[in-house]
């Protein structure tokens, strides 16, 4: 494996008695694509959120490029989007930096109009998110991630709800966007096993734990017992009933 | 019982203190935020223009039927000549602050309740924190400060209309002597009177719109369902509280200011 970018050591997180992450260890390289994997409720979205800051773990630690204490600069794509609906797509791509940044309307236009461009989206710029398709929204909710160069970009089930061409295709956009502009992944998906073909790493959360990390190729040849039964559930019944 | 009664107690106390800090984090979050001025003119627009008509509607009702009423309360002790005064007093220090305040909740509070419910339940509001951008300073602050410009200037508003509507009664259909009504205004009406309503509207304005913000933003936690029906749940909490706030408020606020 690369070298490790962010070091996630005993992150715990709990909403009163129930312990969601339980000294959760993970390492992401650089520019990879790490998929967090397990049940659904199981926190998965919870170890993002902790990752972004939208919660703060109760404990644990996150080193960035070996530092200490330093989260990374996060985007966060949010399983619908959360693209305000009052306001366009150039707009919406535009908020970061417009609300954040001391720059001039010139530089704007021009930094949002160019990615606008790299992602496909000039025939859209001036319409609102309802009049968009899904993948289009999906885009748009990419550049507006995109906009402020983030290092990491934490894609929370972003195929939810998606026929299984769309589903494809969102993960297309996502390989294809990660190569050209060279940002890191660490992506929570439902979608196994669509979503090794585009992963570097897979953890498997499950009781708070991972446990299981590595590459997809790896995980196919020797799966533990455990996440076998959860990766074939057919077959482990099946087997249990034989 | 009085268990019950005690925890209603504290969590009406602890809702209250989340309130108040909730309002000073927005009236102070707003040099954090960018475009203000841009912000705090679409706000006015949104709680000050548009409720121009209802609040000129009402107020001229209200006249009309307060003209009405104390008319034949005046006839009655023969002193038909104070309904100018009678009208006027009414409706600068109580009915004109309060009646707007009512007016605008009814319109701007809640929608802007449900606007800020709908955004968080849409993860809007947990995506401008991701994007490092102060939510409070974003959606709330413009609001409040449009609040504390609006609620006097349309309290103003209400209140010429409605001492017109009490002239148009009073004057033009039942009799009561022109120069006697305006008189009666000019004499009886003090600056403090007026400085009073508009302390009462600046009070209406913070309060019942950091009520609707609260409950909108909150909605996630204070809505006993999920979804569309937690947002119009909410929305009609910001409504309900925001009309008890105003009438608490003026009481004490009556009882403070008449005794200075």
């Amino acid at each position: 494996m690369k070298n490790t970018y962010l070091r996630i050591r005993g992150l715990s997180k709990r909403f009163g008695d129930l312990v969601v992450l339980d000294a959760i260890d993970l390492d992401i390289p650089l520019n990879s694509h790490t998929t967090v994997i397990g049940k659904s409720g199981i926190g998965k979205s919870v170890l993002l959120k902790c990752l972004s800051g939208l919660l703060m773990p109760d404990s644990g630690e996150v080193f960035l490029d070996g530092t200490p204490g330093k989260f990374p600069q996060c985007a966060y794509m949010f399983q619908q989007n959360a693209l305000f609906d009052s306001q366009t797509v150039w707009e919406n791509v535009a908020l970061p930096l417009r609300e954040r940044e001391r720059i001039s309307q010139k530089d704007l236009s021009h930094r949002v109009n160019s990615l606008v461009e790299q992602l496909e989206l000039e025939n859209a710029v001036d319409k609102y998110p309802a009049e968009i398709s899904g993948g289009m929204k999906k885009r748009v909710a990419l550049a507006r991630a995109l906009i402020t160069n983030p290092e990491i970009i934490l894609f929370d089930e972003p195929t939810t709800g998606l026929d299984p061409e769309r589903k494809f295709s969102v993960f297309d956009m996502i390989r294809s966007y990660r190569e050209r502009f060279g940002f890191t992944v660490i992506m929570v998906s439902h979608d196994v096993p669509e979503v090794f073909g585009i992963t570097d790493q897979v953890a498997w959360l499950d009781a708070g734990k991972i446990k299981y990390w590595g590459s997809p190729e790896d995980l196919e040849i020797s799966p533990p017992p455990e996440l076998e039964a959860f990766l074939n559930p057919k077959l482990s019944s099946q087997s249990s009933a034989a | 019982m009085i268990g019950r009664i005690g925890r209603k107690g504290i969590s009406f106390v602890s809702e209250l203190g989340e309130l108040t800090l909730f309002s000073a984090s927005s009236l102070g979050s707003l040099l954090r935020g960018r475009h203000l001025v841009e912000k705090l003119f679409r706000a006015i627009y949104e709680i000050g223009v548009r409720c121009i008509p209802i609040t000129l509607i009402v107020g001229l009702f209200t006249g009309l039927v307060l003209g009405l009423q104390l008319y034949y309360v005046l006839t009655k002790f023969s002193s038909e000549s104070l309904l100018g005064q009678a009208v006027a007093l009414s409706i600068i220090m109580e009915i004109g602050p309060v009646f707007t305040a009512i007016m605008i909740v009814g319109q701007a509070g809640s929608a802007l309740s449900a606007e800020i419910g709908i955004q968080r339940n849409a993860e809007q509001i947990d995506a401008l924190k991701t994007m490092r951008i102060d939510p409070l300073a974003f959606l709330v602050s413009p609001r409040l400060y449009a609040a504390l410009i609006c609620f006097p200037i349309l309290t103003a508003f209400f209140d010429i209309v409605g001492i017109l509507g009490g002239h148009l009664t009073g004057v033009s259909m039942l009799g009561v002597d022109e120069g006697a009504y305006w008189n009666r205004i000019y004499e009886s009406v003090s600056l403090r009177n007026v400085r009073d309503g508009f302390i009462k509207a600046l009070a209406f304005g913070l309060i019942t719109t950091a009520i609707c913000a609260f409950q909108g933003y909150f909605t996630h936690v204070k809505a006993s369902v999920p979804g569309a029906r937690g947002v119009s749940q909410t929305t009609t909490r910001a409504v309900v509280l925001s009309s008890i706030a105003i009438l608490a408020t003026d009481y004490l606020l009556t009882s403070f200011l008449l005794e200075k």
